[in-house]
């Protein structure tokens, strides 16, 4: 899917990395091997990670209740600790009840989190509008086909809008044409309407019109190339 | 390791009883008898590959039999993924050893009986039956395919002639019945001896029918299906003490069946938040008590193991105990809670302890003391500080399981590498050995192993980094007596002996 001469995506270099390297960074901040370490940079990473396996584990038919449950944690714990550190520039202070959403446009990497979390948000958008009518809505994750997230894990809020508008919808919403006006390239404007409003938007967008234009580029290219492959076809197509 | 391809009859395992299909060389050995973990003197019995790869052997029959070897099995293009061992089990006299694999297959070894001949043979496992226990599954109200793969298998305490064994996957556990047949009626009236009706003007005189002896014949029949009892993945099913009940546990529900009923179940245990949004936890392994037929553990994700009393209420949603070891705060890290994690959870034969597997250690509980275990045994301690790059690759996540010896004297567990540990609990000694096709001669002495933690590597100890982690030892078993183990190694089962000098 790839074309000549762009660079391979961020996460899988660094998923490919290193076999088993001894390394401490990872270590709970208010651990002493952690003073010699980068820590903010090192648990932007290992949160970044924890999220790709989050997706990963969402995205799968029945996801493993354990391992999703584990990973989640692991990510509180994460979010937790960059909380107090925010080394990083214009970072405001998290909320009183912070959603993982709205720290990840709070983090460093804002401009690039505000497009995956927009980027997530319209794949669930698209492919909760095709999903078939669940049976009870508690049913919780092993109910739940590829990609549209639990409505009932609210950890993972920034997955949730679209599936929580089509039960809201009820069935009727199933059967509403697809709206095409989505596949517009002019959505991929940086800082567009795609994102969830919240308090944290403000530095989102003022960080996003500084990103790179060949990232931007790349992440439409991915996503329409992925809603290609994804989108199955729906009523009246 | 010479297999005998002479056994032709690979490919109707249901109906013959097939001789050995690893031939031990070397000099016979003695029997096994109580001893403790005997480090550096357990033998390989043999190794056992499932019937996918011997029936490919097979077709290779006009190929000289000595390029059968070794090498040609090592090749790994012949295992398939259904062939992955699952699940490993003894039955409760050891004579049975039961595998569930990947692809929804059992396959049952038997014990080879004693002669005078061959005394050496003794201690071997041979096939005895194999079926396929579950198919693939399509669940069409949530588009979902259910996985064949047999998460658990349970025998049941013999009662009468035939074998039964519970098998489970992830979502229906079946009751399914061995037994063996080796007489059959001859000397029909009616019929002639292909089964044809004899034309009754024909028939001048009476007969009785009787036995006569035939090949053994063995089958399994499934006599119970347990099924749309669990919403979510059946990781632990056991059997209790009173023989009429069992229950089967997924992640967040623990269901107690009557084995004759099949249309409904009670459900036990419910820790499903009323807002998912609070899920947290997920019970990882239960187990029933081994005698007493009230009580039943379970083990969480978060390190927590609860005992439970059914006469307490009919849910048991409030613990009549609850074990959990304070963290250790010089050990904290982002991975603490998925490290602490219990995969297994096994109650003692004595059912005075239950011990615990997480990720880096095994723990052993004393059921009167909830706040720490009274005994903690590092499996590859060397891991911890490689934690982050496995929880890159989803290492962090495999579930080991662990097995007590016959008399409790003993613990053991798989490890990387095709590495399993063994713990003396009362020498506190340990050892560490491998399953591998490369470093076992079958009768030959396993060697212990060791791990190169940093510094000098000295000649035979092997380096934290060269590790293989895809070859894991995730299932072993124990026979209830003597000092037999099985080790699952990803396609291929190996049974080891205690050597008694």
């Amino acid at each position: 899917m790839l074309s000549k001469g762009l660079k391979r995506k961020r996460e899988e270099e660094e998923e490919g990395k290193e076999a088993l390297a001894v390394d401490t960074w990872w270590l709970d901040p208010g651990h002493p091997a952690v003073a010699q370490a980068p820590p903010a940079v090192a648990s932007s990473s290992l949160f970044d990670l924890s999220v790709l396996k989050l997706h990963h584990s969402l995205r799968q038919s029945e996801p493993d209740l354990r391992h999703l449950v584990l990973v989640v944690n692991t990510l509180r714990r994460i979010q937790a600790s960059m909380a107090p550190t925010a080394a990083l520039p214009p970072v405001p202070s998290p909320p009183t009840a912070p959603s993982i959403a709205d720290n990840l446009l709070a983090s460093s990497d804002a401009a690039l989190s505000a497009s995956m979390a927009s980027l997530l948000e319209d794949l669930s958008h698209i492919e909760g509008l095709s999903q078939a009518p669940q049976p009870l809505v508690d049913e919780g994750p092993p109910g739940r086909p590829t990609g549209g997230a639990p409505p009932s894990l609210g950890a993972l809020d920034l997955l949730g809008p679209a599936t929580g508008c089509l039960l809201d919808d009820g069935l009727e919403g199933l059967f509403e044409d697809i709206d095409t006006s989505m596949y517009d390239s002019e959505l991929w404007a940086p800082a567009s309407e795609g994102h969830k409003s919240s308090p944290e938007d403000g530095p989102g967008k003022e960080e996003a019109p500084e990103l790179d234009e060949a990232e931007l580029d790349y992440l439409m290219d991915v996503l329409v190339g992925t809603q290609a492959l994804e989108r199955p076809p729906g009523p009246g197509r | 390791m010479v297999l005998q391809p002479s056994e032709r009859h690979y490919g109707d395992w249901n109906h013959r009883r097939l001789g050995p299909w690893c031939s031990p060389t070397g000099s016979p050995a003695p029997l096994s008898c109580e001893t403790g973990c005997g480090e550096g003197s357990w033998i390989l019995v043999c190794r056992l590959l499932v019937p996918t790869q011997v029936s490919l052997l097979s077709m290779e029959e006009d190929i000289d039999t000595r390029k059968i070897n070794n090498s040609f099995l090592r090749d790994h293009s012949y295992a398939t993924e259904a062939d992955i061992i699952s699940t490993v089990e003894f039955n409760h006299t050891g004579e049975l050893l039961a595998t569930g694999d990947k692809g929804g297959r059992v396959v049952i070894f038997q014990r080879e009986q004693e002669s005078k001949n061959q005394v050496h043979r003794r201690g071997e496992y041979n096939v005895y039956s194999t079926f396929q226990s579950h198919e693939p599954e399509f669940d069409y109200l949530k588009s979902l395919e259910i996985e064949e793969k047999i998460n658990k298998i349970r025998w049941l305490p013999q009662q009468n002639a035939a074998y039964f064994l519970l098998s489970t996957n992830d979502k229906t556990v079946k009751l399914w019945k061995v037994s063996e047949r080796d007489k059959r009626p001859e000397g029909y009236n009616l019929k002639d001896e292909e089964g044809r009706l004899r034309d009754p003007a024909t028939i001048t005189t009476l007969r009785v029918p009787v036995l006569r002896p035939m090949d053994l014949m063995v089958e399994a029949t499934p006599r119970r299906v347990f099924a749309n009892a669990h919403t979510y993945h059946i990781n632990s099913i056991s059997v209790n003490s009173d023989y009429e009940t069992y229950m089967s546990a997924d992640d967040l529900r623990i269901n107690l069946w009557n084995f004759e009923i099949t249309n409904q179940s009670f459900n036990i245990v419910d820790i499903k938040p009323a807002n998912m949004e609070e899920l947290t936890e997920v019970i990882t392994a239960a187990e029933f008590h081994p005698h007493h037929c009230n009580t039943f553990v379970y083990s969480s994700s978060k390190g927590t193991i609860r005992l439970c009393d059914m006469r307490a209420s009919a849910l048991c949603d409030r613990h009549t105990k609850f074990f959990e070891e304070p963290e250790d705060p010089s050990n904290r890290s982002f991975f603490s809670e998925i490290i602490s994690s219990i995969s297994d959870v096994k109650f003692s034969h004595s059912g005075r302890y239950i011990m615990t597997r997480d990720y880096l250690t095994v723990k052993v509980w004393d059921l009167n003391m909830e706040n720490r275990p009274i005994e903690t045994y590092q499996v590859h301690d060397y891991l911890r500080s490689k934690l982050c790059s496995l929880y890159e690759n989803d290492c962090i996540f495999d579930k080991f399981e662990c097995v007590w010896n016959g008399s409790d004297s003993v613990i053991m567990t798989g490890s990387y590498n095709n590495f399993f540990r063994m713990f003396d609990r009362n020498t506190k000694r340990d050892v560490t050995l491998e399953a591998s096709r490369e470093n076992s001669k079958p009768r030959a002495i396993l060697k212990p192993r060791k791990v190169c933690v940093g510094g000098k590597r000295r000649k035979d100890e092997i380096s934290v980094d060269s590790l293989d982690f895809s070859k894991k030892i995730l299932h072993t078993a124990w026979h209830p007596s003597e000092n037999i183990i099985a080790v699952a190694a990803t396609n291929n089962l190996y049974i080891f002996q205690d050597k008694v000098n």
